[in-house]
């Protein structure tokens, strides 16, 4: 008779299997998956830190090289994330390899678990290289390690969710391209990265603050340089509610095999 | 206790299509059971049901006493998949396609690699193991399905098509290994096209078609039903006029050889006697039609001319 410590046990090595496999696959295409990104961020600190940067001048309080580079970190980590996740499990469909796991006694949640656990792995780790550039570029010291850490792995963790979602509903890989080309890539430009929202007329913020990118850029902005726009309380509630819906939502896909049974 | 229990099993597709019609059928446990049925006639879905790869409209299946709606983890815990089509990972190595599945049924890692060298061991893929999914033909890709079902060491293994496009040996050595796994207590389905296949491995049959049950017996109960039987001789000389060999009735297809249909009544030593007396000697016989797939063949007709009328 099985007791629920087995099941539990059997739980963290489906977890870790599933976990396993992801952080896996990104490694062994890292060329396609980390250093893109690493490469991009390298060159928005040369164009818009070194050479236009200068002319702009100051933003709340700091250079504005340091100042992006909070922003810059996080649209690593979205994007990475987000991407991880939709083309991961996207696969896993179009090729029918997804199958292995719906005959699996693995439950629901652990299955989405593995596979955003995937996603912020490799959004963090796309952070940390991100992280490392910047650090080559500017004199940053963190603020609020704990904040940046919290804030990075909730993004991630929101993205994976979007990503897994978008896979979910995707029905050819045209499909997964469309959300990050034309939601995200929009939501993370107009979130606060290169500016701040204060220098937007008023109804513009008020516009702004419907983007819950604003807030997480804006909540890691005050862990590495200690301002931000959006007090940080708001920030992790937004950020918080927003995984919570995206996780419930993901689940009862899951639950009645929306995209992955007939 | 019933390995498998599945009772007024109804699926509907989207768009009105109704691929099972209240479908009952039980398999004892320790069974190798064969279900057929023409393309179309439903026996996909209704291993996709019973392995939740698709979802039921109505009915109940439940596998060694665990209902699917009530104890889904259950359920799955006593089955192996090998389905028809290939599902794999292409760019992972063969070892970690089994060791991913054994860690998707909770197997620690340790446990999972001793049990996934004896299975490709005994399925001769041990030496393959660091290969690339998609460097492997297609035997030896529906070998693989076949170990990396039996990685969690299922109760009741489900093989849809296994033999599909493999080639003789390959497909004799598969039957001899589900024998020996059938005999140490894993109870069998098996859908298969080679109807030799179902006559040579299963003792219980039922045949699907249009989502219904059509026929649930014993392999030897149905074959049992054939009245007549044909085979065809390869003669050592030429024959230029068909003897009167008293009953049986003859067909020379060439010079050399003959079709002969025999009745219950019928014995092959009669026949042999029969040839001898007109001075025919024979070199080889052969049945000319797989019984089961006549049988197959005019069960599947007769419901096709009930539907009609």
């Amino acid at each position: 008779m099985s007791t629920r410590l087995d099941d539990w046990r059997r739980y963290w090595v489906t977890f870790q299997t599933i976990l396993g496999k992801e952080v896996l696959r990104f490694s062994r295409i890292w060329v396609q998956t980390i250093l893109p990104s690493v490469i991009t961020t390298t060159l928005y600190f040369v164009i818009f830190g070194r050479l236009i940067g200068d002319r702009i001048g100051p933003m709340d309080g700091f250079d504005y090289l340091d100042f992006i580079v909070p922003g810059l970190v996080l649209m690593g980590v979205i994007t990475n994330a987000y991407s991880n996740v939709v083309s991961s499990f996207y696969s896993s469909k179009f090729s029918r390899y997804i199958e292995e796991l719906l005959v699996s006694p693995a439950p629901n949640w652990i299955i989405l678990a593995g596979y955003v656990a995937g996603g912020v792995m490799r959004g963090l780790t796309v952070g940390v290289a991100v992280m490392l550039v910047a650090m080559f570029f500017t004199e940053i010291r963190i603020h609020d390690p704990l904040t940046m850490l919290l804030i990075g792995v909730m993004t991630a963790t929101l993205f994976s969710l979007g990503g897994f979602i978008n896979a979910v509903y995707a029905n050819s890989f045209d499909d997964i391209s469309i959300v990050p080309t034309f939601v995200l890539t929009p939501l993370t430009y107009l979130g606060g990265v290169f500016y701040s929202i204060e220098l937007l007329p008023e109804f513009w913020q008020t516009v702004s603050l419907a983007n819950p990118v604003l807030y997480m850029v804006n909540a890691f902005r005050q862990g590495l340089l200690g301002v931000s726009d959006i007090p940080l309380g708001l920030a992790f509630g937004m950020i918080l509610a927003c995984i919570l819906v995206l996780a419930v939502y993901s689940l009862s896909l899951l639950r009645r095999g929306v995209g992955i049974k007939t | 206790m019933f390995a498998l229990d599945v009772q007024q099993l109804t699926k509907v597709y989207r768009g009105g299509f109704q691929a099972l019609k209240g479908v009952d059928l039980q398999v004892q446990e320790g069974d190798f059971f064969a279900l057929l049925g023409p393309n179309g006639a439903g026996k996909s879905t209704f291993i996709g049901i019973v392995s939740s790869l698709v979802n039921k409209t109505a009915g109940r299946v439940s596998v060694f006493g665990r209902d699917l709606d009530r104890d889904p983890q259950g359920v799955k815990s006593c089955i192996g998949l090998v389905p028809q089509e290939f599902n794999f990972n292409l760019f992972l190595p063969v070892i970690e396609v089994v060791l991913n599945q054994a860690g998707y049924y909770g197997i620690p890692r340790a446990v999972a690699k001793v049990r996934a060298e004896r299975y490709l061991r005994q399925l001769d893929l041990w030496d393959r193991r660091d290969t690339e999914m998609r460097r492997l033909s297609g035997g030896l890709k529906r070998r693989l399905m076949i170990a990396r079902a039996l990685v969690h060491e299922p109760r009741l293994l489900i093989l849809d098509e296994p033999t599909a496009g493999v080639d003789i040996e390959i497909r004799r050595s598969m039957w001899s290994f589900l024998r020996e796994l059938n005999a140490q207590g894993t109870t069998i389905i098996l859908t298969t096209h080679y109807l030799e296949e179902a006559e040579s491995l299963c003792r219980n049959i039922a045949i699907i078609d249009g989502g219904e049950i059509a026929e649930r017996t014993s392999l030897a109960i149905l074959l049992n039903r054939l009245h007549t039987e044909t085979f065809v001789l390869n003669l050592k000389g030429r024959v230029s006029e068909l003897p009167e060999l008293g009953g049986f009735v003859l067909q020379a297809l060439d010079d050399c050889t003959l079709e002969v249909e025999m009745n219950r009544d019928h014995t092959i030593n009669g026949l042999f006697e029969a040839l001898s007396r007109n001075g025919i000697e024979v070199i080889s016989l052969r049945n000319k039609q797989n019984r089961l797939e006549r049988l197959f063949l005019e069960l599947v007709d007769r419901r096709g001319l009930e539907v009609r009328a």
